[in-house]
């Protein structure tokens, strides 16, 4: 008993409610969702063995990577210069940038995705406007198609890519880029071996939440990829809702788990994950 | 290292620096010599830190120019300058080693990697580093950081080195050190030094020539010995060292508290006399505040074994001083 209360922070009765019901409401059902994607619907490894054979299970899984690639490049390249006018603009601009950027949190990701249709669908505002113009014949496909998905998820995204990286460059003491200049540096110079590497903990949270992020989007390729564009999530929500093949969409859920932790666990393979979600380079 | 021999002059001709419509510095005209180790004295806000950015090109000038060995580089930009810099805080690249932070300017000129490790090397040396070489700057303590951002700075033998405030975050014993090292590397190096502070101690200790600036203009230019000896102004006299102020026949006087002598009983000689309102010990000597008869308070600073049979709380005293002790000055 002594020994354990000197190792046991009085701190931990404290979250120890918390803790609990994290446990109960959280790795309960991951820990459900691994046991159903191995038992239904009958015991052993006969769902993940479908990954082996169904050529439709494969090019579903391609098509989801391929996309939160091209997302997060762009959203992290995107979010990367809007971070870098925001830290170095002036305080009044920096606070309406600031603005616009959680009011874009604030609005659901459904009306989002559907002013884009409103905008860029085949009687959406640009396709109109070319054809009254006379630009065009025929409306440009930007929408039900990879297109489409590609520019509603990167919008979607470019304020979460933003955040970590605003986060890292804020961190940076400015006297560094002036001790680069005195030091004959020039100005690219400067960006790409102080800079860069300085925020390059920002970039790396940046890509990893946004790449997490995109992997379980749902709503986005549904309403833009016009049934096109199968993603993993929408289509473990058609084993779950139409097929009722509960195991397969266990195993895609449980498959894409192990995908991100493993991608974390390469990632500390690199670097300190604490330096990544601490922003700060030190 | 370059012949620095003929080369590191600067001429600072009517310089001046507005932020809006505050002006931080007005009308400065200074001339550095080559090879000297000047110092930028003053208050905080008094203009130093920002006349020392217009040198390092961090900051446009809003009138006047700044000569290097009499050709302006005014619209030189900052990287172009070759000027070193130490800045407050050090600034040191904090993920890069010791070697690479010292190499930098000599990496971004391109220069051929064999030229540049024997050159670090031979920097390592200068400021005793050598066994730190392959170090983060944040495994290494506040002096050595200092050192490093001193060795970074001196790397590409520049003409002229600006030190901003450098030992501000060290404590006060490892300053007095560092100061030594600082002092021992000018020797040696030869480059001019401009150096800002705030601290009299350090201008007084380590300086060529002292620059005392208030509100943006220079209040006086001299060797620490002229200044402390022979201050122009009221400001002058309180900010370098301490001082007490007559005043006799319209004229005011500076009066340093060492150069007075408390004794009894010398009714004829004494140049005035009152009674010891406190005495304070500070080891190396005792600091005495006499009320006068004329209603001043004038502090004397004598050592602590002189004297011991006279000095009591309320004990009537004389002063005394010697002429040359008490230095008139320019303002009222």
């Amino acid at each position: 008993m002594h020994a354990l209360r000197k190792h046991l922070h009085p701190g931990w009765l404290i979250i120890a409610p918390l803790l609990v019901l994290v446990l109960a409401l959280y790795l309960g059902p991951i820990l459900n969702i691994l046991w159903l994607s191995i038992t239904d619907p009958e015991p052993g490894f006969g769902n993940y063995a479908k990954l082996g054979e169904s050529d439709a299970l494969v090019r579903i899984i391609w098509t989801t990577v391929r996309i939160c690639i091209i997302t997060t490049i762009f959203s992290v390249t995107l979010g990367y210069s809007i971070a870098y006018a925001m830290v170095h603009c002036h305080q009044r601009q920096k606070n309406y940038m600031l603005t616009l950027l959680l009011v874009s949190f604030w609005i659901s990701i459904l009306v989002r995705t559907f002013s884009w249709l409103m905008l860029l669908g085949r009687k959406g505002l640009v396709n109109v406007a070319l054809e009254d113009i006379g630009l065009i014949v025929e409306p440009i496909a930007f929408m039900r198609n990879e297109l489409g998905v590609l520019i509603g998820m990167i919008h979607y995204m470019i304020p979460y890519a933003v955040l970590p990286l605003l986060v890292s460059m804020q961190a940076i003491d400015h006297r560094v880029m002036d001790a680069s200049r005195n030091l004959g540096a020039t100005g690219s110079q400067t960006f790409w071996r102080i800079y860069l590497p300085l925020t390059t903990p920002g970039l790396v949270a940046s890509t990893l939440l946004v790449f997490i992020l995109s992997l379980g989007f749902y709503v986005t390729p549904a309403v833009l990829g016009g049934g096109k564009v199968l993603m993993v999530a929408e289509y473990i929500s058609v084993q779950l809702l139409v097929t009722l093949k509960w195991g397969t969409a266990a195993m895609l859920a449980a498959l894409m788990l192990f995908g991100v932790l493993a991608m974390l666990w390469i990632m500390s393979r690199f670097m300190k994950l604490s330096t990544v979600f601490g922003g700060a380079a030190r | 290292m370059p012949d620095l021999a003929n080369t590191g002059s600067l001429q600072i001709r009517d310089v001046s620096k507005m932020f809006g419509t505050f002006q931080a510095v007005d009308g400065v005209t200074l001339d550095i010599e080559k090879g000297e180790f000047l110092t930028l004295l003053g208050p905080s806000g008094s203009g130093k830190t920002t006349l020392l950015m217009m040198i390092a090109g961090f900051l446009d000038i809003t009138n006047g120019d700044i000569a290097l060995d009499g050709s302006s580089i005014t619209d030189v930009p900052a990287e172009k300058r070759n000027f070193g810099m130490v800045f407050q805080g050090y600034a040191l690249f904090p993920h890069m080693s010791v070697r690479d932070n010292i190499g930098y300017a000599l990496s971004v000129r391109k220069r051929p990697a064999p030229e540049i490790k024997a050159r670090v090397d031979e920097m390592l040396d200068l400021v005793q580093l050598q066994e730190f070489a392959d170090r983060k700057p944040t495994q290494l303590s506040g002096g050595q950081q200092q050192r490093v951002a001193l060795a970074r700075a001196l790397c590409f033998a520049p003409p002229v080195l600006l030190l901003d405030e450098p030992l501000g975050a060290l404590d006060k014993k490892l300053r007095v050190e560092v100061q030594e090292q600082l002092k021992d590397i000018h020797r040696r190096v030869g480059t001019t030094f401009i150096y800002v502070t705030h601290d009299q101690e350090e201008a007084l200790s380590m300086s060529d020539r002292i620059v005392i600036m208030r509100d943006g203009a220079i209040e006086q230019v001299g060797t620490p010995k002229e200044l402390y000896e022979r201050p122009a102004t009221k400001f002058a006299a309180s900010f370098l060292g301490k001082s007490n102020f007559i005043r006799q026949g319209g004229k005011t006087f500076a009066l340093r508290p060492e150069k007075i002598d408390l004794r009894t009983d010398h009714g004829g000689d004494a140049r005035a006399s009152g009674s010891i309102r406190s005495i304070t010990y500070f080891g190396s000597m005792q600091r005495i505040i006499v009320d006068t008869e004329q209603g001043d308070e004038i502090e004397v600073d004598i050592d602590v074994w002189r004297n011991q049979e006279i000095l009591s709380e309320g004990a009537a005293v004389d002063l005394l001083w010697q002429d040359a002790a008490a230095v008139e000055l320019k303002d009222n």
